[in-house]
């Protein structure tokens, strides 16, 4: 169980996993996520779902390193396991016939986009895709959704694939054209997500976001991932990760995110360290 | 260890042992290590101890005992210097006695009771209690005991705490075969990740978890029930009956402004970063935890004193407990409040957060509070505090622990159909049996109760697991025989 099976570099530091868990997979749906612990001293990490292969079981998921955990996790090799895959965890992007949806994704803000594009696509919806990141080589899952929706948008902020810009620029060009927008799903980094509902917010065009805020438990016993939401308190693991992007207080969520990053520091350094003495020693003894 | 028979000696004699002092580590050493405060009682000390029981003809120590441990016939077999058949005795009807004798509230039940409580001081028969658990523990002499055959009933068990356990103990200890699904990726619950390690050593719960899985119960880790499978997927897959003990897994915050601020954590997330995760050991575990030099511990309860005496171990230097009540009030055991007394707890009574201000990057940097004053008693027989107009007051603070309690867990209330809740969202239950609305599915712990404590929730596992036996087996509940025994408890407990 929890063993990898397959194992791809999708851009710098950016790894796609396929993992064997297949009771998970059966019960998964489109918008949930998963915790991940790789080893008995490991954290409790919230990952986004980047694919379910409901006929073999396996379960995707994109780990972008950014720490020691997911550093420690992106050197994992196939045929290893994670120590834990818990889940499916959160409640599942609500789906219904909307009429024209768009998807945006953003870095590792794009995987998680992609069964939902499929789940949307699936209940009658008219697709669009936008997906956007700073440059070509880092874009990732173009093949994936190109199949998954009617259409598929790339936006590059340094012009060197699709628009010029960000997502965004897509999207308001996309509003500017006329075009009928009967739902949003935006999955990214914070600022991304806070531009989207910005553009979408006088149109009135239903707006939904994916969180992922700091989490131990994942079940709603700790509270760590809160959020407020409608000026009330949520949390993501059990209320989400989906809500009214609108409603969303990013500025607090983007100071929640940052609350251990001198640990996370202190850590990923320490890790890289370690790896180069090793490396080191490795060279020497050969 | 040596176990020698003692002498009888006379009732008068017995009245003049003193009571026994555990011996403790130092507060100002303690406070730099997470190792275990009390050592336990020696060998001599206990059966010392173990004299003063002057084993009444009716004793009412064991109606105050949630689940009716005989307590003279334990305590007669220390002094008699057979520790393991004492051990043996207390399982007999408690499946967890290295963790109770730790974690009860002794001196609210069978040390209340006790007739030496009156004129002299109560027998420590908690004390004694964690003696013949360790004792048998640490001889590497715990036997399972002798399963009757298998009855072919296949019983679930959701959540691994304190009432699932002794469900699960006392279910295959009659022949049924017993499977535990756990949410987290150890098996304990609150033993595990809530009580820190100097008040319940993560070893201890892991040895009787060890002893279930010997008794051939099956455990499933990292497995969420509600998620992964609802219950009525747990009845499908030919489960003959399903406990649910998820435990009050729901944080409760004060709705205070500013309380998303960084720094403010709640206690489950606290306790569970420091012993679940182990972030006292980072960055050898990973999980860090964020501990200033000003903390405030919101509530009075045992776990409040588990946080506030966490965050000192963890680098505090003004480690403060907030409560809106007095000392008198407190629900925390007294033992609790006398340790983190002597690790240089600060204690600020009936005052209550009203405000947080945080810095420019969102971290708290002071609370402002009000003082309160006692008023009438309200429902829960306690005085009620009464704010003071105009006593605000500001206290700088780096990190705050919300201890207030918990609501339950939405998780299998929301997945199973029919399942009665009450307002609070607890799950309902007939007393007699632990059934709820749904047949065939029984909860007990705080998920019924809200927060209460490791025994209590002991307890109801011990009702819950009489009654499965009988609904897996076809036997009905005779519910005048389960009155009747609780009317002898209740007459036991009033004779006091």
């Amino acid at each position: 169980m929890n063993k990898i099976l397959a194992k791809k570099e999708l851009c710098e530091k950016v790894h796609k996993f396929r993992i064997e868990a297949p009771h998970l997979v059966e019960k998964a749906k489109a918008g949930q996520f998963v915790i991940l612990r790789e080893n008995e001293t490991g954290e409790r990490v919230p990952m986004s779902i980047g694919g379910l292969d409901k006929e073999n079981g396996i379960l995707t998921v994109v780990i972008q390193e950014v720490g020691k955990t997911s550093a420690s996790m992106n050197r994992m090799k196939v045929g290893d396991s994670f120590s834990d895959v818990v889940g499916p965890l959160g409640v599942p992007t609500h789906i219904e016939k909307f009429g024209n949806c768009i998807c945006i994704g953003g870095g590792v803000g794009i995987p998680p986009i992609y069964p939902i594009a499929q789940a949307l696509k699936e209940a009658g919806n008219h697709v669009t895709t936008i997906i956007g990141a700073r440059t070509k080589e880092l874009l990732i899952y173009e093949k994936e959704l190109s199949e998954a929706s009617d259409e598929l948008l790339i936006s590059t902020d340094d012009g060197s694939y699709g628009t010029h810009g960000f997502v965004t620029t897509v999207l308001q060009k996309l509003l500017d054209d006329g075009k009928e927008v009967n739902f949003v799903m935006a999955i990214g980094p914070v600022p991304m997500m806070k531009a989207v509902v910005n553009t979408t917010r006088k149109p009135k065009i239903k707006t939904f976001v994916s969180l992922n805020p700091i989490m131990v438990d994942g079940t709603g016993m700790c509270g760590a991932c809160r959020v407020t939401v409608g000026g009330r308190t949520r949390f993501a693991c059990v209320d989400g990760p989906d809500f009214d992007g609108h409603e969303v207080d990013f500025d607090e969520m983007t100071k929640r995110l940052k609350m251990y990053v001198r640990y996370e520091k202190r850590a990923y350094d320490k890790f890289l360290d370690n790896e180069k003495c090793r490396l080191k020693k490795q060279v020497e003894n050969t | 260890m040596t176990a020698k028979k003692q002498e009888p000696i006379s009732k008068k004699e017995r009245l003049q042992i003193p009571r026994q002092k555990m011996p403790q580590q130092d507060a100002k050493e303690r406070i730099k290590n997470f190792n275990e405060v009390p050592y336990g009682l020696p060998v001599e000390l206990a059966q010392k101890e173990a004299m003063r029981c002057i084993e009444c003809k009716k004793p009412v120590c064991i109606g105050g005992c949630p689940v009716e441990v005989d307590i003279p016939a334990f305590i007669k077999l220390i002094v008699d210097g057979d520790f393991i058949g004492a051990a043996k005795k207390i399982k007999e009807t408690n499946a967890l006695p290295a963790i109770c004798g730790r974690v009860c509230p002794q001196e609210e039940q069978c040390e209340q009771v006790c007739v030496l409580a009156k004129k002299h001081t109560s027998v420590a028969i908690g004390y004694l209690e964690r003696f013949v658990a360790d004792y048998e523990r640490e001889m590497g002499e715990i036997e399972i005991p002798e399963l009757p055959p298998p009855t072919g009933k296949k019983v679930a068990i959701v959540g691994s705490g304190p009432a699932g356990l002794t469900v699960a103990a006392d279910l295959a200890q009659m022949g049924h075969k017993v499977v535990i699904y756990e949410a987290l990726h150890k098996a304990g619950g609150v033993l595990i990740y809530g009580i820190p390690e100097f008040r319940l050593p993560k070893s201890i719960v892991a040895s009787e978890v060890d002893y279930l899985k010997k008794m051939g119960v099956e455990i499933h880790t990292s497995y969420v029930i509600g998620k992964l499978d609802t219950v009525d997927e747990l009845f499908e897959m030919g489960y003959d009956a399903v406990f649910v003990g998820t435990g009050a897994g729901l944080p409760n915050f004060m709705r205070v402004e500013g309380e998303n601020f960084n720094g403010i954590y709640s206690a489950n997330e606290f306790l569970t970063r420091s012993n679940l995760m182990r972030a006292y050991d980072f960055p050898e575990a990973d999980t860090p935890i964020f501990v200033g030099e000003n903390v405030a511990v919101l509530g009075g309860g045992n776990t409040a004193m588990d946080a506030v005496r966490t965050s000192l171990r963890l680098g505090a230097k003004n480690a403060y407990i907030i409560y809106r009540r007095s000392r008198n009030e407190m629900p925390a055991r007294i033992e609790e409040i006398h340790h983190a007394e002597e690790e240089g707890v600060q204690f600020k009574f009936l005052t209550s957060p009203v405000k947080y201000y945080g810095d420019e990057n969102g971290w708290v940097k002071e609370m402002e509070c009000v003082k309160y004053e006692l008023g009438e008693p309200d429902a829960s027989g306690r005085r009620r505090p009464v704010v003071i107009e105009g006593s605000n007051f500001i206290i700088p603070i780096n990190t705050v622990v919300v201890a207030i309690g918990n609501s339950s867990n939405p998780l299998i209330p929301q997945t199973t159909p029919g399942l009665e809740t009450n307002k609070w969202g607890n799950i309902v239950v007939n007393e007699k049996t632990m059934m709820s609305s749904r047949p065939g599915l029984f909860a007990g712990g705080d998920i019924v109760t809200g927060g209460a404590t490791v025994i209590l929730a002991a307890g109801a596992g011990k009702v819950a697991a009489r009654a499965i036996h009988k609904y897996v087996m076809g036997i009905p509940f005779d519910e005048r025989e389960d009155e009747e025994k609780k009317e002898e408890k209740k007459e036991s407990v009033s004779k006091k």
